[in-house]
């Protein structure tokens, strides 16, 4: 029980941040990230590249990855986005902006990458054992414990900086009110780039943690986006405490799945779980109605 | 509107006849028949995401409701025995229904949460099938399907073509007549509609169960094209083709969902002489496409002919 524990919060912390940057992009832009995953597929190639093949400290590799997936988020916000939004004439053509961006990313990895599983050296050695093993104690590998303890300092200065910095009020206050931010004296254009660079940021960071533990391939990206949907529609689209919740909620329901049910099964009990509380709760934990 | 159907038409007529006249021609080549039996079976499901689009859902979980389908036809072929033709309409039937189950308890969802929430569906239904013991057989699938013609390409490829109309028709039919006029009410404005009378609820359902039959009876139609079905023959990847096949296509036109299976299908097998760089150049060019027409590519042919006007 206490390793299903540990391996719930493990999972919780990167799903977290792996939530949290798709719900940042979602309340900036209202536009639903279908690259999310594939940019988290991303950040893990580049530390697979920088600190696997390279051998350069693996904190230098993280910083790396967060800094490419940002850079790649303002290209597609630039690039992709701006255009599309200010020419659409239906609001789903963003969507399908999206969606293109996901699959470029995902053939482009693939055409690069090419299919195979990779993994990257241990990056600590060790692990606490709690109690005995044999009779119910429990086993936390340092990486594991690095890539937790990563992730809850990631989310905790992201949290300070939104809330406490110019840069992260004027993010708050796009979220709200767009138009309100602007006759505030907000510079929407450039926060809206940051908001995505942050949210692409944030992708390839838990990209580049979880590769430690995983491993990473090109064609990761579709499932990681749709565990990212599960957390922020369990949370609530758009809402911070939502993400984080959302993601922790779903880092115990596979830990506790994977131990008792058959490989497939969790995940499936999973959907149909979240299928049936959106039934009765349409807009998440802490969501907002929209429509 | 007028302007718009007679467009829809024209293309649409053209398309057929191509259809109808291409086996003479390359009648030879298997490779080519089996490349447009292809693009007619993705047009038929891609119709049934078409139609959720005009009740202004995003609905990305046709690939499921295709599994459903071809499961359903496997099983009614060689656990029942019964007759493919029996089974082809069953399958739709059984698609629709559960497709009206589920939809009525998700339909009242709107905007970006119904997107993720199908994807999850598409997801859950995969891997019920997965896990549908020996029922369904896991992910050893359910193979060596009987063909109904025999080894006969061009009698398939007729079938498609027949199934194509038939798709075609249907989704024709509702959208222009009055309960697509209440469709693309409830689109522009579902309270607006609810308040002048309409039984959203019962309107909505409807349509998403039509769009899940045409899914059924398209993965039916592969099931025996392939003749075989696997969990893994339908995933969420799927789902979001049959989507970007409407969008592409041109989502005013109901022509545009077949406009966007061919063209995206057939734009796919040209590159294949690219060899490892054609997903590469494939995903490229769809982003020039979606920043190019962002409406569409029907939008091309329909502005110059309103700008003629």
């Amino acid at each position: 029980m206490l390793q299903v524990l540990i391996n719930g919060i493990v999972l919780g912390s990167v799903y977290a941040l792996i939530a949290l940057g798709l719900t940042m992009v979602f309340s900036i832009m209202r536009v639903v990230n279908f690259a999310h995953g594939q940019m988290y597929m991303l950040g893990a190639f580049v530390v697979y590249y920088i600190y696997g093949q390279f051998e350069m400290p693996f904190w230098l590799a993280l910083l790396a990855s967060a800094l490419v997936l940002g850079l790649v988020g303002v290209a597609f916000n630039r690039f992709f986005f701006q255009p599309v939004l200010a020419n659409a004439k239906r609001e789903e053509n963003s969507m399908l902006m999206a969606v293109g961006t996901a699959l470029l990313l995902e053939n482009l990895a693939l055409t690069v990458f090419g299919e195979k599983q990779r993994g990257v050296p241990q990056v600590l050695d060790g692990s606490f054992i709690f109690g005995d093993i044999a009779e119910g104690g429990a086993i936390l590998t340092y990486p594991n414990a690095m890539v937790a303890v990563l992730a809850a300092l990631f989310i905790v200065s992201l949290l300070l900086f939104v809330q406490y910095t110019r840069p992260g009020r004027a993010l708050r206050a796009v979220a709200q009110d767009k138009e309100a931010a602007r006759l505030q004296g907000v510079d929407v254009k450039a926060t809206t780039t940051l908001g995505f660079a942050i949210g692409a940021a944030l992708a390839g960071l838990a990209g580049g943690l979880l590769i430690t533990v995983y491993g990473v391939n090109s064609g990761v990206g579709t499932n990681i986006s749709t565990k990212a949907f599960i957390m922020i529609m369990i949370g609530g689209a758009g809402v911070t405490s939502g993400a984080i919740v959302g993601g922790i909620l779903l880092g115990f329901a596979e830990a506790i799945g994977y131990d008792l049910l058959p490989g497939s099964l969790t995940y499936l009990l999973i959907f149909v779980a979240m299928i049936v509380f959106l039934i009765f709760k349409p807009n998440g934990l802490y969501g907002k109605p929209w429509g | 509107m007028k302007s718009q159907k007679s467009h829809d038409l024209q293309i649409a007529g053209l398309f057929l006849a191509l259809l109808l006249a291409l086996p003479l021609l390359v009648g030879d080549s298997r490779y080519m028949l089996s490349v447009l039996m292809n693009c007619m079976g993705l047009s038929l499901i891609a119709f049934g995401v078409w139609l959720t689009f005009t009740i202004g859902r995003i609905n990305i979980c046709q690939a499921g409701f295709a599994l459903i389908g071809g499961y359903a036809t496997a099983i009614f072929l060689t656990r029942f025995g019964l007759s493919f033709w029996l089974a082809l309409p069953l399958s739709a039937l059984v698609a629709g229904a559960l497709g009206a189950l589920i939809g009525s308890f998700i339909l009242k969802l709107r905007g970006i949460y119904f997107s993720m929430l199908t994807i999850s569906l598409t997801e859950a239904i995969r891997l019920a099938f997965l896990n549908g013991g020996s029922f369904t057989q896991g992910s050893k699938g359910i193979t060596g399907l009987p063909q109904p013609f025999g080894d006969s390409a061009v009698w398939m490829y007729y079938l498609a073509m027949g199934l194509l109309i038939f798709g075609l028709w249907l989704t024709w039919k509702i959208h222009y007549s009055r309960v697509g006029r209440i469709f693309r009410a409830m689109r522009l404005n579902e309270d607006l509609a609810e308040s002048f009378g309409t039984n959203v609820w019962r309107y909505r359902v409807l349509a998403f169960s039509v769009a899940c039959a045409l899914g059924g009876l398209g993965g039916s139609y592969f099931a025996v094209f392939t003749q075989s079905i696997y969990p893994q023959s339908y995933s969420v990847e799927h789902s979001i083709y049959f989507m970007l096949f409407c969008f592409l296509g041109g989502l005013e036109f109901v022509s545009g969902a077949m406009v966007g299976a061919f063209a995206l299908t057939i734009l796919f097998e040209l590159l294949s002489q690219f060899q490892q760089y054609q997903t590469l150049i494939y995903g490229v060019l769809m982003i020039v496409v979606i920043l190019v027409l962002p409406n569409g590519l029907m939008s091309i042919t329909f502005k110059r002919k309103e700008a003629r006007a």
